[in-house]
């Protein structure tokens, strides 16, 4: 337990020092850690909790809290929430005091720029990993596709496709 | 970086300040409690709403700096936010009651919703619920990589950087830290170089 616990928290102070760009850009090591590395969640489990962290309101690293219960109960949860948002919350405040030394330097605004290419493979691959996670039927496939077009092409509420992908699965539809 | 600047003492900064008083660490706590609890699908478009628009604690540049310094260091990007702005009017204490107020309703939720889903898992409808939920958060997921790629598209370099990172990571199953040491400084020098 008490292994379990110190693993927890150095997994997530790990990642929260590593997440450039927020918390998606994590989401493929975390899926890595917990489902390889540590083994303790299979790989529908992670889908369904990230699915769940993403219904939930509150920023997009809610997963975090929710995997730290699922492997460890109360302590888990408390261990997981302080590691994860902890550390990146102390270097944001020191930065802040650095950050206006360095505006307008150059560097900064490559460092900025260069950041960029980095997260948006993150991303990208969070993605490919969470549909791979996630889509075991046809009707799976369809929804995520369905919901990456709609969520692309307008401007509607997240909740609404979330509630409608819920709704088509409670329906049996296919599966 | 100019935040918290409502008395003379912390003067000097560059922006002209919002028009509403500095926040206790009360309503720093029950603002953020609030942007938590509304957050559907995304805080950030709503903590612009409420700490501009509505509670008027930055003024619109001040939160455009702000958010430019969130979303170059690690972590949440609207944790990042919380903390910072905690941190500038309130100090330390501030920066508590601000992320913690953002954090606890849903986490709370969220936990709720965790036990929903280990209690009735065994029901095949709940089962097919959730499969249908972790479809459709995948394809958001999708839609958020098109989002941030498409500025992207006339940068070939900067694609290519992508790409070898979304195969590292996703098809290799590489760990994240080594890519990152790596990938990082070359992009960055790159960027510096070409102005790609």
């Amino acid at each position: 337990m008490n292994s379990t616990l110190t693993a927890l928290a150095i997994m997530f102070t790990q990642l929260s020092l590593v997440a450039f760009g927020g918390g998606n850009t994590i989401l493929p090591e975390m899926h890595r850690q917990v489902t390889d590395v540590h083994q303790w969640l299979t790989d529908a489990d992670f889908a369904a909790l990230f699915a769940l962290a993403q219904a939930a309101p509150g920023p997009n690293m809610m997963v975090v809290p929710l995997i730290g219960w699922h492997v460890a109960g109360l302590s888990g949860m408390l261990v997981s929430t302080v590691a994860i948002f902890g550390p990146s919350s102390i270097l944001t405040a020191f930065a802040l005091r650095l950050w206006r030394r360095f505006k307008g330097n150059p560097w900064r605004q490559a460092v900025q720029a260069g950041l960029v290419p980095v997260s948006v493979g993150l991303v990208a691959a969070s993605a490919v990993l969470i549909v791979q996670a996630a889509d075991h039927t046809w009707v799976l496939v369809a929804i995520s596709a369905a919901v990456a077009l709609v969520a692309t092409r307008t401007r509607i509420h997240p909740l609404w496709l979330l509630a409608a992908g819920a709704a088509i699965g409670w329906s049996g539809f296919g599966q | 970086m100019g935040m918290a600047l409502r008395d003379g003492e912390r003067a000097g900064m560059e922006f002209p300040p919002a028009t509403a008083a500095a926040p206790t660490v009360g309503e720093l706590f029950r603002g953020f409690l609030l942007l938590g609890l509304t957050g559907f699908g995304g805080v950030l478009p709503l903590a612009r709403d409420m700490l501009v628009e509505r509670r008027r604690w930055l003024s619109g540049p001040e939160f455009t700096e702000l958010l430019g310094l969130c979303q170059f260091l690690p972590g949440g990007n609207i944790i990042n936010v919380a903390t910072a702005v905690g941190m500038n009017f309130r100090g330390i204490p501030g920066a508590f009651a601000a992320l913690i107020g953002l954090i606890a309703a849903p986490t709370a939720i969220v936990i709720a919703l965790g036990a929903i889903y280990a209690r009735f898992q065994s029901d095949p409808h709940v089962v097919h619920m959730f499969a249908g939920l972790a479809a459709a958060a995948a394809g958001l997921l999708v839609s958020l990589a098109i989002k941030i790629a498409l500025p992207l598209r006339r940068r070939p370099i900067a694609i290519g950087i992508a790409v070898i990172c979304l195969i590292a990571i996703a098809f290799l199953q590489w760990p994240l830290v080594p890519i990152m040491l790596v990938l990082a400084p070359i992009s960055i020098v790159l960027t510096k170089r070409m102005g790609i």
